[in-house]
């Protein structure tokens, strides 16, 4: 590891913690715009102005923003979530056993989607042009257009209700059984695969096509080699850099893809506590659960990054 | 000119599916069978002669429900993306011709709005503002715009550096005469087959929002809201909810196909420069 890796990543790194800072102003800043206040919209039109000033008092909104965006941070950073307003309850004592199980959905989805995908990409490069690739890119366009909804629902219409396979809403406690888990999730976890499949096939088969034009392929197949050989031995090393990179970046559309499908299948996860509770107008909760799903994404975002930096070897030897 | 035969059949497909919707959402009122909101028989009735794909679960006729839907779906859909657009568009030509300081400010801007998931910010700035039609047109169009921005910062950069640019500058034409009369007519072949991918996207994101009940409100009712009406009908063996829920695939599907026909038509008639 030479120094202008290391470099480059802690570069990257302090990057993604500038944005990380600038969304959380972003964040804070689209739940100022509005023409009233939060306790205006809490309260509702009829509300006297007694009880609109006492909220205000209460929640600190006599404050300047900037004064109440740095009071937010600091307790965000020392890891105090600060609390909801429709439960009084501390939000993290609700919020991270909520992330632990949206995260043990998106990783399953995850385990599953990154080896098919990148088996399927190579069969479809491997048959080029052929039924199958078309067959694949056939699905790819529609996968991409077919709502998570749509998916989710069917897959309940047929495998829980019409064939009583797997049940049709996931409940998950903490004391559930490992396998018993497992099963509550396929159907979800299923959704999330199919969403983002495609796209990441696509991605592989278009990397992996993209190594195929070069010369020293030609050179691999004139030697006679195996079309198998010259895809998994000579392009798939060459092609790897882009499909972490893809495969990263759908890694982050999963777990936004992720709050649709929780709420499909009423499963007790980040998602849905933050769609249950934008409803609610609870902005603190909406702040707080917004601000987690956008780290992971960028995140998820940053090891991308640095991922197609370690795998880059012109890098990692400096001249 | 435009020769039938020789569009492939899927983009001929999509044509035909496109169209219909569109004639449904235009022609609603006259052709729809029952009113919206008219209870007309039992709770998540079968399908009929009378009631062709069944009723809702107040009882509601939802043929009439979904050709009403489609309206409003791709009313909002349609000016957000022209809100978008033109929003897009404008920046990020202005962008590619003022420079400097305007560029940088934009540009970071937009990465730091494409940093953040859409579906994320939308719940965020929705926990706040009342969901109208006007918030969520607002709030779709400005959020859909960043990709626009990007590609259309692109592609003028490129058209920028061109010597019939340099011409017109030279000559004392204005900013505005640059973008709208140099760069806008060069630059138009990409940015319509992107016009198609983000008025999928903005069906698709009001559809999640209405679904997730925050995004048309009732009476109103887009195919995204029907979903989420009827969705406690599946674990019956009801499929009311896959209606509403197929036909946004179907027109998703079918702009697609569309999109994908006239940006290889648009390449090839260039001869694939771009």
């Amino acid at each position: 590891m030479g120094s202008p890796v290391l470099r480059l990543v802690a570069q990257r790194i302090a990057l993604g913690i500038l944005l990380l800072f600038a969304v959380s102003v972003l964040i804070f800043a689209g739940t100022q715009i509005l023409p009233g206040d939060v306790a205006q919209s809490i309260l509702g039109q009829s509300a006297t102005p007694e009880a609109l000033a006492n909220l205000r008092k209460e929640l600190g909104l006599n404050d300047p923003a900037i004064v109440r965006y740095f009071s937010w941070l600091g307790h965000l950073l020392t890891g105090d979530l600060g609390t909801a307003l429709t439960t009084r309850q501390e939000i993290s004592a609700t919020l991270l056993p909520r992330l632990w199980k949206t995260l043990f959905l998106a990783s399953w989805a995850a385990i599953v989607s990154i080896p098919l995908a990148i088996v399927l990409g190579l069969l479809a490069v491997r048959h080029r042009n052929g039924p199958i690739d078309k067959m694949i890119s056939g699905f790819a366009l529609a996968s991409t257009s077919l709502p998570e909804f749509f998916i989710g629902y069917l897959l309940i219409y047929f495998f829980a209700v019409k064939l009583q396979w797997l049940p049709a809403i996931s409940t998950v406690y903490d004391s559930m059984p490992f396998l018993d888990k497992l099963k509550a999730i396929v159907l979800p976890a299923t959704t999330l695969v199919l969403v983002v499949l495609a796209h990441m096939m696509r991605m592989t088969r278009a990397a992996i096509l993209n190594v195929m034009q070069s010369a020293y392929i030609e050179t691999a197949e004139l030697k006679g080699l195996s079309a198998f050989r010259i895809i998994c031995k000579h392009a798939f090393p060459n092609a790897f850099a882009p499909i972490v990179v893809v495969v990263m970046l759908n890694l982050a559309f999963l777990v936004v893809g992720v709050v649709v499908v929780e709420v499909i299948f009423v499963y007790p996860g980040m998602g849905q506590y933050m769609v249950d509770h934008v409803a609610k107008r609870d902005v603190p909760v909406v702040q707080a659960a917004g601000l987690i799903f956008a780290a992971v994404y960028i995140g998820l975002n940053i090891v991308a990054d640095i991922a197609a930096i370690l795998s880059n070897p012109r890098l990692r030897h400096p001249k | 000119m435009l020769n039938l035969k020789r569009i492939p059949t899927g983009a001929l497909l999509g044509l035909f599916f496109t169209a219909l919707f569109l004639f449904a959402a235009i022609f609603a009122p006259l052709i729809a069978p029952y009113s919206m909101s008219q209870i007309v028989g039992d709770v998540w009735g079968p399908i009929s002669a009378e009631h062709l794909l069944g009723t809702d679960s107040l009882g509601r006729d939802l043929l009439s429900r979904m050709i009403y839907g489609a309206r409003t779906t791709i009313f909002i859909a349609a000016l957000a993306t022209a809100l978008s657009f033109s929003l897009g568009a404008i920046l990020g030509f202005m962008a590619a011709v003022v420079g400097g300081l305007f560029d940088m400010v934009v540009s970071r801007f937009v990465d730091l709005l494409m940093s953040i998931p859409t579906l994320i910010f939308g719940l965020v700035v929705l926990s706040v503002l009342p969901s109208t039609i006007v918030t969520l047109i607002l709030v779709m169009g400005i959020l859909s715009s960043t990709r626009v921005y990007r590609l259309a910062r692109a592609v003028a950069v490129d058209v920028n550096a061109m010597d019939f640019v340099e011409v017109a500058k030279l000559r004392g034409e204005g900013t505005r005469w640059i973008i709208f009369r140099e760069i806008l007519p060069n630059a138009l072949s990409p940015l319509v087959s992107e016009l198609g991918l983000r008025f999928i996207f903005s069906v698709l994101f009001l559809s999640a929002l209405s679904f997730l009940g925050l995004g048309v409100q009732p009476p109103e009712a887009d195919w995204g809201g029907m979903v989420k009406e009827n969705k406690d009908g599946i674990v019956f063996g009801i499929p009311a909810a896959l209606i509403p829920a197929a036909a946004i695939a179907a027109l998703a599907i079918s702009v697609n196909l569309v999109a994908d026909w006239v940006l290889t038509r648009t390449t090839s008639l260039k001869g694939g420069r771009d």
